[in-house]
């Protein structure tokens, strides 16, 4: 099994992003995706940016896929959109039909986690548009990977969300904009406060979910580092480890380890949240079972 | 385009708004019917389309008594098809793994009773409906998720999609936008309970209970509410979270688990959305100018009282405006009539207006 590290889904700095993927070109993950996927209005780096960076850790040996923007609204999304779809030279993950649209018959694609490919009939559709890779929507079970896995088509690789807290919903409207009682248009860029989110927390003090922009993310942490065996014995191609501001490096070897057949290191104390893994055994998601 | 065609052709003496022949498209209205008796209630204050499900997952109001079975479907397509108003089957969840025979199975059964059309999210199934039934119309659901034209026109070019139904995040103008650059004719929310994130993008409710609308067809579902007193308070629990919290005289408005009160940097208040509906009536003039061509009312799972309130209230606006476009405006009885059934009584624009995002 390859390892990848999804998108970073928070706002950082522009130094902090670029700290941040100068570890991972010598961190032991093996395909990349690289691009803002949750608001348009955030520009620390820019596409030739991304496309600049994607070269580097290309140079690196990473395998770089240009992951496209969730939510598309606008003429804007739309141009930024093309030029992604267009640019030539990386693969690109789709995460919603406006950009299958513009990938399908030209190139091959991966179909990201947000594309709703829940049964067989839908994933052999995607195979023949052109996807290689899609990636399992975050709400389903290992039950329904089995039935997905035997009916795959030939030549689609899996891969499957294993760490990282969990990118739930999406909303046009901003709740980090919202929590500062400021307008979506003029945010001021708070979500850079938050390096992994905004916690949201019931009134009786449990952590619940993380706002993240337009964004809503579990509080707790998606972890499967306790089921990679069964990842393997389901012929998962690609387990997909989603950033967080610290230690991360740790955890990418952790997992090395662990999809080796070693025993990594415990994660507990490099998670920013307890974790859970409900969805893998069909359950709520906020579940942990062990 | 929208269909001046079709609002021109209805029997005279069966529907009071053909009385008058409006010169540019007017916006048809399509009314939700969660039942039998919601349907006949719809119909009779002038839906153009009411929309149903079936009693199963297939549907996104799988609700405990609500929704049809195949007597109660084709009473209800005799019904309104004698009043001359059109029937819709929404199919509108997600077949997990090998489950799609079961959601094709309510494909065949719409073909077989003669249904309008079906609303459809997911493209497997708009395959095999294209495939199977080609003279069956296909309604993009809300659940697509399609935000944009690009979206829209790939799932026409696949699957001859007759209608797109927009999710509710875009502005009036990023709507008028897709209008323009799609051959789809456009469905839009007008009124009803408002979802704040995109549909068929939120996994919030299976997080916290296990089932969600896209996998079973609901959101914070009723088996997972608990209700606490705790002296003067009241507690409102999904699967163990605490939702909301009222005080004494507090109105106690159910826990959908993103309409709740929450703490974020120690201030508490709605952080994701109010208790409120979406009332996009004062948008009508601009929803029909932009050529939009059907306006959708949200609440299957609303009684047939509502239905009716809410149904006559729209179809004497739309009627109002096509009779004297220039003249429109909301008379007060429209107005209190929405709000007296408005979802926790307050109403918005949603993200029709910018402010709201």
């Amino acid at each position: 099994m390859k390892l990848s590290l999804g998108p970073v889904l928070y706002y950082w700095t522009r130094e902090a992003l670029l700290e941040f993927y100068a570890g991972i070109a010598d961190s032991g993950v093996d395909i990349v995706y690289l691009g803002e996927v949750v608001c348009s209005r955030r520009h620390n780096l820019r596409q030739d940016d991304w496309l600049g960076l994607a070269r580097d850790l290309s140079a690196s040996g990473k395998q770089v896929v240009l992951s496209s923007q969730a939510l598309i609204e606008s003429e804007s999304d739309l141009k930024a959109l093309r030029r992604i779809a267009a640019n030539g030279d990386f693969t690109v993950e789709a995460n919603e039909m406006g950009a299958v649209r513009l990938l399908s018959g030209r190139v091959p694609f991966v179909a990201g986690p947000h594309l709703n490919v829940y049964n067989n009939e839908t994933l052999a559709w995607f195979a023949e548009l052109g996807a290689t890779r899609f990636v399992l929507p975050l709400e389903l079970s290992c039950d329904t990977l089995r039935e997905l896995q035997a009916a795959r088509p030939a030549g689609m690789q899996t891969e499957v969300f294993a760490y990282g807290r969990m990118p739930l919903a999406f909303s046009a409207r901003c709740f980090t904009a919202r929590h500062h009682n400021l307008p979506k248009d003029d945010c001021q860029f708070r979500c850079l406060d938050d390096a992994d989110g905004l916690a949201l927390r019931t009134r009786d003090k449990d952590e619940f979910l993380t706002l993240n922009g337009i964004q809503t993310q579990s509080a707790l942490v998606y972890d499967l580092s306790e089921s990679l065996e069964e990842l393997r014995g389901l012929e998962v191609d690609v387990v997909r480890l989603s950033p967080q501001s610290k230690n991360m490096l740790p955890i990418i070897e952790s997992f090395r380890e662990r999809c080796a057949g070693r025993p990594g290191a415990p994660l507990d104390g490099l998670r920013v949240a307890p974790p859970c893994n409900g969805y893998w055994y069909g359950a709520p998601g906020m579940e942990y079972r062990t | 385009m929208p269909s001046t065609v079709l609002t021109l052709c209805k029997p005279k003496t069966l529907r009071a708004r053909a009385r008058f022949k409006p010169l540019m498209p007017i916006p048809e209205l399509v009314c939700p019917a969660g039942n039998l008796p919601s349907l006949k209630t719809a119909v009779d204050n002038g839906a153009d389309w009411v929309y149903m499900g079936l009693k199963d997952e297939t549907n996104a109001r799988n609700f405990a008594g609500l929704n049809f079975d195949a007597k109660s479907a084709s009473e209800g397509l005799r019904y309104a098809h004698a009043a001359g108003a059109k029937m819709l089957l929404a199919i509108n969840t997600f077949p997990q793994g090998n489950a799609a025979p079961r959601w094709q199975r309510a494909i065949d059964e719409a073909a077989s009773l003669g249904i309008d059309a079906v609303i459809l999210a997911d493209a497997g199934l708009m395959r095999y409906a294209a495939q199977r039934h080609p003279q069956l119309r296909l309604h993009l659901s809300v659940q697509t998720s399609a935000t944009n034209y690009e979206a829209i026109n790939f799932y026409h070019e696949h699957f001859g999609i007759s209608r797109a139904v927009l999710p509710r995040v875009l502005s009036l103008a990023q709507v008028a936008d897709v209008i323009k650059n799609t051959p789809v004719p456009i469905e839009v929310f007008g009124f009803g309970s408002l979802c704040v994130m995109v549909e068929g993008r939120c996994a919030l409710s299976s997080y916290v209970t296990g089932e969600s609308p896209n996998t079973r067809g609901v959101c914070s579902p009723a088996k997972a509410v608990r209700w606490e007193k705790h002296g003067d308070t009241l507690d409102a629990r999904l699967n163990g979270i605490l939702i909301d919290r009222f005080a004494a005289g507090e109105n106690a408005g159910y826990p959908t688990l993103c309409k709740g009160r929450f703490d974020v940097e120690d201030e508490t208040y709605y952080a994701i959305e109010e208790p409120s509906s979406l009332n996009a009536m004062a948008l009508l003039p601009e929803l029909a100018k932009i050529g939009v061509a059907a306006i959708k009312i949200e609440g299957r799972q609303r009684s047939p009282a509502y239905v009716a309130a809410v149904t006559r209230i729209w179809r004497e606006a739309i009627d109002s405006y096509a009779k004297n476009p220039e003249r429109f405006s909301i008379q007060p009885d429209w107005a209190s009539g929405l709000a007296r059934v408005a979802e926790g009584q307050q109403h918005t624009l949603g993200a029709y207006h910018r402010k709201w995002k």
